[in-house]
């Protein structure tokens, strides 16, 4: 009887067409465009300027406050300038642009293959090099991980887990990894474990990703206190509150944290990241990212330097088919629709989906028939056709009532809605508006 | 007649008596003073519940206005000066005269002038849009034409120009009750004075992006090239933000930054039309 | 000319059930009954039910076409299984004239009336039915000969009407029961009734059907069999010879039609599992009382819509149960 969240949740077709790709190395772009703001939290300052010269890991921008993030230079080069790039969304955001020049990095790191077994025993030590290497959460939230690992007084962390789930569509980057860099993701975890002063780990693996989880459950042997834990293929059980509740069988309350339930989570990506930072001195400036669809030529997982333009990937995959009609940064249920293929790659892109237009295109709505399957499928227990109704009816007062600042925006709703009906789209209005009036309130 | 109907005649008169009589004294023991000004000040009000004062209602508008000691910064905007006059007459206060405002549109982003590169197919709503991407041209400030200020006017005083793909606010009806102003999530609109004859000039452009980008995305965006500014006899125009804007204080609708601007992204509404040059054209003409 | 992608925000993949898949699901699930009622009741059947079929589509076409003037959903099939389940409520032998009638009173008024599908409180083919048990009360309590009961012996009166007149007349329950026939009759199909009424075989195999496709859950028709069982079935252990058996209630008049298909319609019911309960509970109860203490043989077609009535109030008070609610002091 395979663990999972009882809860609500959809079955969208798996589609992880790269599942069998193994990681292959992006070759450089020309140039890199950086975004200063890649992370939850105050965007980054910039510490170089226009002409300067840097090497593969040089920081570039510095982190801005506790809550941020350093960014490390992915190329070796020079500053071309720093300036306003269109970023997935379509806004202008400010951007480090650099002319890649040669491939070298910066002498601190270590870049041989060899794995280093001996973790670091001060918990300060490791927390100190994952907040200078610029580490944030790679599952796509980007949450800076040193706040996550400063547990607040009066809270106890009993649990690490470590999400290699991937619940989404198409991505298939942590399978890989899991696969290839599996040892470097038990050590990773065994730092953080050491950071958290916890003596439990669990991995939980969704069951489709059967290879991923023998490998583990081996390698696993040699490391007291972390176990893997095989899970139910259902949609979202890679989303936070929902994997806690299969694995320790505790739900997060609504406004709290994971850590008021004991846990921490965090991703497979960000293990392996964690292990690169601490046992080679590597900061984030790469991470794997699946280029993936139904008409690409070659569905891969490719090892990418943050900054390269999405186009360089498409066209590494075999170019943009001509059915073309979404391209999305992320998998097909949380992701972005992006309207430009220029746009970066930055730190929380874990997957690049091209969808034609028979898939992507969004049929014409119609009235609710009130079967109630969006509310057999929230996995938050809420009532999205009531939610809908408040969001475009502007009643902010009853949409706070009901609790729609707990929406998880895992998409399960709209996904199943039979009349097509726009439901997340005005969910996520009430919980904008919703998020400000309560702010305003509290101030 | 039998003597059921004459006995249930003679009941029911009897319970409907009774009942009026408690009725009476119920409304008696229970009555609320209220200040009769304030029904005599509401009925001067439009009656529109529009909000457009700041308070909930006409009721409530007339409310604080006989319990406030000094109107003089109170407005009803749909009842204007006229009915601001009537009620300082009713409470002996005085009123300064206000000039009538509308609702002004700044965006020129007609699909002609502003190409379109990507196609939206989520809800239906302004707000939606724009907190998901950019929209469906390349400038990330323009108008989305998706109607939330259309839905949120209660005067039917704006709709959405089927050739421009743009809001038009219809001059007769708008109260300037400043809903649409709030309900569009970009700040295109703004409320300007109406101006002598209906006469007004705005920029039609609220992009903030530089003038090379802004031009790429829109034929007629502001590229604060400072013409108009320099050009401006009475120093009605600033420049902030890669933007230019005229402040309808110091403008006296002379027309000539109309001339000058490049990319003719200032309007002139309701002006007679030149004699002299032919190529000075309005942009935008209003029912 | 560079290429221009849509942008919508997430989620971009969706599921494969839309209005027409279930509505059509509904109707195919009909078909066994269907084919059974032509067999039970000859062409007759046929004709009131292609008859209220069509009625109920070209009245829909009309108040969107020319009333409303708006666009027209008549293919969604959400029509045609008004018209069916109507159909299925009535006696075949009924003049079309007044299928006709009922029809429009259904879909007028029943439905369109408060804005069309989805909109609607009251099941539209009850409200027809109801309309045309008040108006026409003759020619909806007369049954015309059921193939299978023709060999036995016609009636002329389904057993529920058959047994209330006869415990009226003070008749023992022996006798009683020789006159009403078999549970495996009634199971059948061998007795009087409506079209669609008569065999809870075939109702039971079109609502597992839907149970399959996830068109309905076992909530709503499971609590009100159960409910029925359980009320009707302490009657009778009270006083077994005023009150018929459990297994009679359950298989005789519309109580299966009602639960499986008029119960579960999705527009017209709670959208909470616990909800649906109470929903439930409410229709089993209120058809007993009917059926035993009431002036109608029959219950169910009221039974529902009073309850229909409630299904706004259960929908405000009984919520989902929300994810990490009972840990949640605050």
């Amino acid at each position: 009887m395979l663990k999972t969240f009882k809860k609500g949740g959809v079955h969208p077709p798996e589609n992880k067409l790269s599942a069998q790709s193994t990681l292959e190395r992006l070759p450089l772009p020309e140039m890199v465009y950086i975004p200063i703001s890649q992370h939850i939290g105050s965007a980054a300052e910039p510490v170089v300027q226009k002409g300067d010269t840097v090497k593969v890991g040089t920081l570039i921008a510095k982190q801005n406050g506790l809550f941020s993030a350093n960014i490390h230079s992915s190329v070796s080069g020079t500053v071309q300038k720093i300036d306003e790039i269109i970023d997935s969304s379509g806004f202008r955001r400010k951007a480090i642009i650099i002319q890649v020049e040669g491939d070298q990095w910066e002498e601190t790191i270590d870049q041989s293959n060899t794995i280093v077994r001996d973790i670091p025993s001060d918990p300060k030590e490791i927390v100190q090099k994952i907040t200078s290497a610029g580490i944030v959460g790679l599952g796509g939230a980007t949450f800076p991980t040193h706040i996550k690992l400063s547990i607040p007084d009066g809270k106890k962390a009993e649990i690490l887990i470590i999400n290699g789930v991937e619940c989404e569509p198409y991505l298939t980057s942590d399978h890989r990894l899991m696969l290839e860099k599996g040892l470097e993701i038990l050590i990773g975890t065994q730092i953080l474990m050491k950071a958290l002063n916890v003596h439990r780990a669990s991995i939980g693996i969704e069951n489709n990703k059967k290879d991923a989880i023998k490998h583990l459950i081996e390698l696993s042997k040699d490391f007291p206190g972390i176990n893997v834990v095989a899970l139910k293929v259902k949609y979202p059980q890679g989303a936070e509150k929902q994997l806690i509740k299969a694995i320790i069988n505790r739900e997060v309350p609504s406004g709290k944290l994971p850590i008021d339930v004991g846990a921490v989570v965090q991703n497979v990506g960000t293990a392996f990241a964690v292990y690169e930072a601490v046992q080679k001195n590597k900061p984030l400036f790469e991470r794997v990212v699946t280029i993936t669809g139904k008409n690409l030529s070659k569905p891969s997982n490719l090892v990418v330097r943050i900054g390269t333009p999405i186009r360089k990937l498409i066209d590494f995959a075999g170019g943009l088919p001509d059915n073309t009609a979404k391209i999305i940064n992320g998998g097909p249920m949380m992701g972005k629709a992006v309207c430009d293929i220029d746009v970066p790659v930055t730190k929380g892109t874990s997957g690049i989906v091209i969808l034609s237009e028979k898939d992507a295109v969004r049929l014409p709505v119609q009235n609710c028939i009130r079967c109630a399957k969006c509310v057999s499928a929230c996995p938050m227990g809420l009532e999205p056709y009531l939610l809908m109704t408040f969001g475009a009816k502007q009643m902010w007062s009853e949409a706070e009532t009901n609790k729609v600042v707990d929406c998880i925006e895992c998409g399960s709703c709209s996904f199943v809605c039979p009349a097509n009906r726009p439901l997340l789209d005005y969910i996520r209005l009430g919980k904008l508006t919703v998020g400000k009036i309560i702010r305003t309130r509290k101030s | 007649m039998s003597s059921i109907v004459i006995f249930s005649a003679i009941t029911l008169i009897i319970i409907g008596v009774v009942a009026a009589v408690m009725l009476y004294y119920a409304a008696q023991k229970f009555k609320v003073y209220e200040d009769p000004r304030i029904d005599q000040v509401e009925a001067l009000l439009p009656q529109a519940n529009c909000g457009g004062c700041g308070y909930p209602g006409c009721r409530g508008f007339a409310e604080a206005l006989v319990k406030a000691d000094d109107i003089s910064n109170m407005l009803c905007p749909p009842g204007g000066s006229d009915v601001m006059k009537a009620i300082a007459e009713i409470l002996g206060q005085s009123v300064t005269q206000t000039a009538p405002m509308i609702a002004v549109v700044r965006c020129n982003g007609t699909p002609e002038n502003r190409p379109t590169t990507s196609i939206y197919q989520g809800a239906s709503n302004c707000t939606i849009a724009h907190s998901l991407y950019k929209g469906e041209s390349d400038c990330a400030y323009g108008c989305l034409g998706l109607g939330d200020c259309i839905a949120a006017c209660k005067f039917d005083a704006i709709f959405i120009d089927q050739a421009t793909k743009l809001p038009l606010v219809i001059e007769d009806k708008c109260v300037a009750c400043g809903a649409c102003v709030k309900a569009c999530p970009r700040g295109i609109i703004e409320m300007r004075k109406k101006g002598p004859k209906n006469r007004r000039i705005y920029i039609s452009c609220v992009n903030c992006d530089k003038g090379a980008i802004a031009k790429k995305a829109c034929n007629v965006a502001c590229i604060a090239c400072v013409k108009c500014a320099k050009v401006c006899p009475h120093e009605a125009i600033t420049i902030q933000n890669n933007l230019a804007y005229i402040d309808d204080n110091k403008c006296k609708l002379c027309r000539k930054c109309v001339e000058e601007c490049p990319t003719l992204a200032i309007v002139e509404l309701n002006f007679p039309p030149r004699k002299k040059t032919p190529e000075s054209e309005t942009t935008l003409s209003e029912n | 000319m560079k290429q221009k992608f849509i942008v919508s925000p997430s989620p971009h993949e969706k599921g494969h059930d839309s209005v027409r898949s279930i509505m059509y699901g509904v109707i195919f699930s009909l078909i066994p009954a269907f084919a059974a009622s032509i067999y039970f009741f000859g062409l007759d059947a046929l004709t009131v039910t292609l008859t209220a079929i069509f009625s109920c589509l070209v009245v829909e076409f009309v108040i969107q076409k020319f009333l409303i003037k708006g666009p027209l959903t008549i293919f969604d099939g959400s029509a045609i299984i008004t018209g069916l389940l109507l159909a299925f409520n009535l006696p075949a032998s009924i003049p079309l004239w007044m299928v006709i009638a009922g029809s429009i009173v259904a879909i007028g008024i029943g439905k369109m009336s408060f804005g069309g599908l989805g909109n609607n409180p009251f099941n539209p083919a009850l409200v027809g039915r109801v309309f045309m048990l008040i108006s026409f009360p003759v020619a909806m309590t007369t049954w015309p000969a059921n193939r299978l009961t023709l060999t036995d012996g016609y009636t002329g009166a389904t057993p529920l009407s058959i047994a209330k007149e006869a415990i009226k007349n003070g008749e023992p329950m022996n006798e009683i029961i020789n006159k009403v026939g078999t549970s495996l009759n009634h199971f059948i199909g061998n007795m009087e009734g409506c079209i669609g009424e008569v065999s809870a075989l075939f109702i039971l195999l079109g609502g597992l059907y839907m149970l399959y496709r996830g068109i309905i859950t076992w909530h709503i028709p499971v609590s009100i069999f159960l409910t029925v069982f359980i009320f009707s079935g302490t009657m009778h252990l009270i006083a077994p010879d005023r009150y018929l058996s459990p297994e009679f209630h359950l298989l005789t008049g519309g109580l299966f039609l009602g639960a499986i298909y008029m119960a579960t319609d999705m527009v017209t019911s709670p959208m909470s599992s616990v909800g649906m309960i109470i929903f439930g509970v409410g229709i089993g109860l209120l058809t007993v009382v009917i059926r035993i203490w009431g002036a109608y043989p029959e219950g169910v077609s009221f039974a529902i819509l009073i309850m229909n009535a409630f299904v706004p109030l259960i929908n405000r008070y009984i919520k989902p149960k929300r994810f990490g609610e009972e840990v949640n002091h605050g």
